[in-house]
């Protein structure tokens, strides 16, 4: 009797599984939705798992262009208001209708203090329904990067929100769990199934979508594989169709396998070295700090064989840069794309002229696991500058000690990735990294750094609403970065997905799997 | 008899707090969760906020002190990565690892008497001699090799079994289990596999020896000389007499089995408490690394006051002692 009921469950979970086969995507990554809840987290994973379910105001299309999603068209009214005309007809997944009421509940709850995610839209203080679909909204004064930030805020439904008590976003600290952080209502072209954090989150298609899809998808099942070797074991064995972030040392195994592709392009990411720009350096008390002379930084620079480091510990797959932004993000120019060459000979000799003709001692900390390689990149660089006679004393160790100590300014040279995400804009860099720190500038900027050509730079362009104007302030920071060598930008990251031959998913550098530009094989 | 279990409860608050203390300290030097939670291009000002929200600016020693009048109160706090109860995270993962805990044990008694039995009484045999060989490879291979080399078999190459995750599981009041759907099924048997490989060599070995020890004492002897049949000397009269340290060894292997099903769980992307710590370890999220101790912590002392507390109600000698 009891083996004829276990028969029957195991026929029945057999059942439940056949549908999956047809236009099924099966795919999985490293890290997993940390939540549902847009406004619980600051995760740009779970922000592109919550981008298959809801829907932004505007978005991001194929070329990675800004183009119109929820919101049909917008204009600047005054230089602290933007007026968004809405789409008309669109449905949430639960039936309800998409209204100027969603946008403002949205926008509020995004700004509410105890959201995680309100600087994603600093500059915005309020939203005001304008008519049913029309929306206001209201900014702290000009911001040209108002769409950019625009695209990473997903629209949730205000009677869903209610009716299940989440009109206040999810936060740890104040205690609050929503119904929201496990379930999700949006308007995007999947709905959520079912969210089984580390194990299994599903989405069937949404039907009603209001726009024409461009993917063949009925069904999306994303499970998470923290361990690299399995998440690979298991595209081999046939048990996943895609898999996001192939290790670089599985790539040619799994392109050499019949039946499977490798995706490779560069991502956003770009990986460079800065400096410690206080008086003295850690390695060395009581002296001046060399670091401070560009002829100094200069010679670092031109000590790199960045060749090198390209082919032996990145296996070619990643791109060598002399500026800080990648290609496709504004503040981008080719003639600033240029490292300084690979010159030991030279560095020694402006290395002599700064007055350090037998080296100096200095630290060099990086991560050992939050970019790819790391730590062998680190290793690397230190033994190309002993060549020259610098005394290295490297340390690399986890993200979550070194990112702390890298942010109190504690590390002489520090290493650090940067994509400029998410508003994809250079002006991150510049305001981040560039500028001092003060008044909300220089988040990033821990070594102390100072320019007031830079500060000025920032706050102009922070306000500057002519985009070719901002352009130019953007691309005249990184020439003052490059001419100076206030950093040695390094490489842009390799970024790898691995699939069926039969499956057709698109590759972004910003990292983001869009399924809903996914062809599926039938 | 009271008395002793009262001051065993004195020793085991005891042993949770020091559980609790030696975490913290530890957690001074895990770092903090506030680049993993901010924006990349974060102001000062929003990265200071978020550490002052989370408590982390506060000094170790006031840290400590909360977190333990929270447990007090039986709240385990909120994590940091998921922004939910650990008391619900924890209580959604228990029963992926006890799952998986069990089965191992169990396959490692099934496959691990026998053999032991067998070692024991053809102890000189070329098969018995090959057993003890490859027992020593179970001993010491590390589990995550063991477990991607049962992935490559028998996932990649033969295509048999699913190489991750639980498979399709069944909810049945609180509690999700595995046992009811065949994938839920085919998923246990790598995991359960890579698990139980050392404790079943252990027990194997122990087995074998007790056995020896015990086939060579007076009584055997004894009952052999007045001629009792083979089978019922080895079964009902060795076997019996050998098994008493396999039953205290194998349930005091229960509670590392929970605790070090880390490794496993992380390879074979089991979503069970082990995976829930190592992802807390990599976040720096300490309300979930704390709570995950304190479980183990807790789980320990519980079968070492049982093992104590059984054998004081066994033996009689014991008791005497204790009072």
């Amino acid at each position: 009797m009891r083996r004829g009921v276990l028969t029957i469950l195991a026929g029945l979970a057999l059942l439940a599984s056949v549908p999956a086969s047809a236009q099924t995507l099966r795919w999985s990554a490293a890290g997993d939705a940390v939540s549902f809840d847009p406004n619980a987290q600051l995760d740009s994973f779970t922000q592109n798992i919550h981008h298959m379910v809801y829907d932004p105001l505007v978005r991001r299309n194929r070329k990675l262009e800004i183009e119109p999603a929820l919101a049909t068209s917008w204009e600047i009214v005054a230089p602290d208001r933007w007026r968004f005309k809405l789409r008309q007809g669109v449905k949430f997944h639960g039936g309800e209708p998409f209204t100027a009421d969603d946008v403002v509940t949205t926008v509020m709850r995004t700004i509410d203090p105890t959201s995680r995610n309100k600087g994603n839209l600093s500059a915005v203080i309020r939203a005001e329904k304008v008519d049913d679909y029309a929306v206001d909204l209201v900014l702290s004064g000009p911001y040209p990067l108002l769409l950019n930030d625009l695209t990473g805020i997903f629209i949730m439904s205000k009677s869903w929100l209610t009716a299940h008590d989440a009109l206040k976003p999810g936060n740890s600290t104040t205690g609050v769990t929503t119904y929201a952080s496990t379930h999700a209502d949006g308007t995007g072209p999947f709905k959520l199934e079912s969210y089984d954090p580390d194990s299994k989150t599903v989405m069937t298609v949404n039907e009603g979508w209001w726009d024409k899809p461009e993917h063949n998808l009925k069904r999306i099942e994303f499970r998470p594989i923290k361990s690299d070797a399995t998440r690979v074991a298991a595209l081999l064995s046939g048990e996943l169709d895609m898999i996001a972030a192939v290790p670089l040392q599985d790539i040619s195994r799994i392109s050499s396998t019949s039946g499977f592709k490798v995706v490779e392009d560069p991502s956003l990411r770009l990986i460079f070295l800065g400096f410690n720009w206080h008086p003295e350096l850690f390695a060395m008390p009581g002296e001046k700090n060399p670091l401070l002379d560009p002829k100094v930084r200069e010679a670092l620079w031109h000590a790199i064989d960045l060749d090198a480091i390209q082919k032996r510990i990145m296996r070619g797959k990643s791109r060598n840069v002399g500026t800080l932004v990648a290609p496709p993000v504004p503040g981008y120019s080719a003639d600033l794309d240029k490292p300084l060459a690979y010159d030991p000979d030279l560095a020694k000799k402006l290395l002599a002229e700064a007055g350090y003709p037998k080296g100096f001692k200095t630290g060099l900390a990086c991560t050992n696991d939050r970019y790819i390689s790391d730590e062998q990149l680190c290793l690397a660089v230190a033994s190309m500058w002993k060549r020259i006679g610098i005394d290295v004393d490297v340390k690399t160790e986890s993200k979550v000690t070194y990112f702390p100590r890298q942010d109190r300014g504690e590390i002489d040279i520090w290493m650090l990735g940067w994509a400029t995400l998410p508003p994809m804009d250079g002006f991150s860099v510049l305001s981040s990294i560039f500028a001092s720190r003060k008044d909300g500038y220089g988040g990033s900027n821990a070594g102390g750094m100072s320019f007031p050509v830079l500060d000025d730079l920032a706050r102009k362009a922070a306000v500057e609403l002519d985009e070719t104007k901002r352009r130019a302030m953007l691309v005249e920071a990184f020439k003052f970065a490059h001419d100076q060598a206030l950093f040695i930008p390094l490489h842009q990251q390799p970024l790898a997905w691995a699939m069926k031959s039969n499956v057709d998913m698109p590759q972004f550098p910003d990292e983001y799997v869009r399924p809903w530009f996914a062809m599926a094989g039938t | 008899m009271i008395a002793a279990i009262g001051s065993r409860l004195m020793q085991a608050v005891l042993v949770m707090l020091a559980v609790t203390a030696i975490a913290f300290v530890m957690f001074r030097y895990v770092g903090d969760p506030v680049a993993m939670m901010s924006r990349e291009d974060a102001t000062p000002a929003e990265k200071a906020e978020l550490r002052s929200s989370l408590g982390l600016d506060r000094p170790v020693l006031v840290q400590y002190g909360g977190f333990v009048t929270r447990v007090l109160r039986g709240d385990l706090g909120n994590s940091f990565r998921n922004q939910r109860p650990v008391v619900e995270l924890l209580a959604e993962r228990l029963p992926a690892t006890l799952e998986l805990v069990l089965v191992a044990t169990l396959l490692a008694l099934a496959v691990g008497l026998p053999l032991g039995v067998f070692c024991a009484l053809k102890p000189d045999g070329a098969i018995a001699r090959a057993i003890q060989t490859l027992s020593l490879v179970g001993i010491s291979m590390p589990t995550f090799v063991t477990g991607i080399a049962l992935i490559l078999v028998f996932s990649v190459t033969l295509r048999w079994l699913p190489s991750f995750g639980r498979g399709d599981v069944v909810h049945v009041g609180g509690w999700t289990t595995g046992f009811l759907t065949w994938t839920g099924l085919t998923s246990l048997i790598l995991p359960a596999i890579t698990l139980a490989l050392y404790q079943l060599t252990l027990i194997m070995r122990l087995v074998r020896a007790e056995m020896i020890d015990v086939l060579s004492s007076d009584y055997i002897r004894f009952a052999k000389a007045r001629g009792l049949p083979a089978h019922y000397i080895n079964f009902r009269l060795a076997l019996r007499n050998a098994l008493m340290p396999v039953v205290t060894v194998t349930g005091l292997q229960i509670g590392s089995l929970i605790a070090f099903a880390i490794v496993t769980e992380t390879v074979f992307q089991w979503p069970g408490m082990g995976l829930l710590f190592i992802q807390a370890v990599s976040f720096a999220d300490v309300p979930v690394m704390a709570a995950y101790l304190l479980f183990v912590g807790f789980l320990f002392v519980v079968i070492n006051m049982a093992v104590d507390v059984i054998y004081a109600l066994i033996d009689p000698r014991l008791r005497a002692r204790s009072t």
